[in-house]
């Protein structure tokens, strides 16, 4: 069993991500956004793979303008992956499924 | 005879491919079709389609794949999500070589599409952090702000248009004295009084530390340039095709589209072309779903011809 993808908050963020023990994908979105509907479902599925060794999360950046304002967040979808606090890598943009399953593998 | 996993493969899911994989489907072939993302191709970054005939209040580009897609899968179209690395093409067999495994096809439809052009001004980068693609996926990030954008065909007018809801101000930038994109948008966007338009001008580059703060242009004419205080630059410039994979097995037009007939038959027998990869005049998905529904045709006569 793995868990879900949580919805995050500019509250929650550095509680949730930047002290999370595993390794962690925040996937920047909102409901407008074309593309980050698309790309949904390619992240559900890696989360089913990957999802009991890296944490997957996403944040509205409507409802949460800090967060994504932190980290320079000016495109959407945007994925950053979190190492023990630091940014391991960023994708911004749509991508392939292998491109983004290759970027879970390089942060493990 | 090889031992043959498919009929044809259709490569790319916009709609020239999921028009071709209806057809295909619909004709009881052995189809696949194989897309390296998302279905939808370009539209899904396409905020509103009002070009396409049966929806006359206009439709999300993000709906109307999803609707292509939900049709083609309900008449029995299988699809795989993989990017297909290179291609093997001799008379007997159409060899696609994807990552893990490669697939032995009778036929090819290559629906694989464009992507938007690069203009070599720092995309790589700015790109998301000022420099864009997208409006219908950024441009609420540049709320009561300056933004260029760059182009005068109908997705660079339409797509300024759609930035005034958000932005305080765009500059139009076209290195002609007119536009190219059709009369309707040209109105809207002569009266919009957010945008300004700079004709005879091209961008050079942008700069800035974290994002953009400005945008260097030029004019062509007379030479000057200034730079242009903005936080976004967005890029309409056309596009190029999406063919990494072809390895010149494949006739094309000096920009590397795909020559194809009216059959959409390119230079290699089996293997048909369809959509804006192909080197066709007009590039809307109205163009794009007839060129499918003639490239699947094409290939259930020449499956007859070859095959039975």
């Amino acid at each position: 069993m793995t868990d879900k993808i949580i919805e995050l908050d500019d509250d929650g963020f550095e509680e949730n991500v930047l002290k999370s023990e595993k390794p962690i994908m925040v996937d920047f979105w909102a409901p407008w956004c074309g593309p980050c509907k698309a790309i949904a479902p390619t992240i559900e599925a890696l989360e089913k793979t990957y999802g009991d060794q890296m944490t997957f999360a996403k944040i509205n950046v409507d409802e949460n303008p800090l967060s994504p304002s932190k980290y320079g967040v000016q495109a959407i979808p945007t994925l950053i992956f979190f190492k023990n606090g630091e940014i391991a890598d960023q994708i911004t943009g749509m991508v392939a499924k292998e491109k983004l399953e290759q970027t879970i593998k390089d942060t493990l | 005879m090889p031992a043959f996993d498919h009929d044809l493969v259709i490569i790319g899911a916009g709609p020239a491919g999921l028009t071709a994989g209806l057809y295909a489907a619909r004709a009881r072939l052995n189809v696949l079709l194989i897309e390296k993302a998302v279905p939808g191709g370009q539209i899904i970054v396409t905020d509103w389609i009002e070009n396409y005939p049966g929806f006359p209040e206009g439709i999300s580009g993000f709906d109307l794949a999803e609707k292509m897609k939900n049709q083609a899968e309900a008449l029995g179209l299988k699809m795989e999500t993989a990017e297909v690395q290179s291609l093997k093409l001799t008379p007997d067999v159409k060899e696609v070589v994807l990552q893990e495994k490669t697939i032995q096809a009778k036929s090819l439809i290559i629906a694989s599409g464009a992507s938007p052009k690069k203009l070599g001004i720092g995309e790589d980068r700015y790109m998301g952090k000022g420099i864009s693609f997208c409006a219908t996926c950024d441009a609420p990030f540049f709320k009561e702000k300056t933004v260029v954008a760059v182009g005068g065909g109908d997705t660079a007018v339409q797509e300024a248009i759609y930035l005034t809801k958000f932005v305080k101000k765009v500059y139009l930038i076209h290195r002609r004295d007119e536009l190219r994109a059709t009369k309707i948008l040209q109105e809207r966007a002569f009266a919009n009084d957010k945008i300004e338009i700079l004709w005879d001008t091209v961008a050079t580059g942008v700069d800035g530390f974290f994002g953009i703060e400005g945008v260097h242009v030029k004019n062509v004419k007379t030479g000057e340039e200034k730079t242009l205080k903005a936080d976004g630059c967005f890029l309409w410039v056309g596009t190029t095709p999406n063919t990494q994979f072809l390895n010149d097995l494949l006739d094309t037009d000096a920009y590397g589209f795909i020559r194809a007939d009216a059959r959409m038959q390119t230079s290699v027998p089996g293997v048909f072309a369809a959509g804006d990869v192909r080197d066709t005049p007009l590039r809307q998905v109205s163009t794009a779903v007839g060129d499918g529904a003639i490239a699947a045709v094409s290939a259930e006569h020449y499956l007859e011809n070859e095959f039975t």
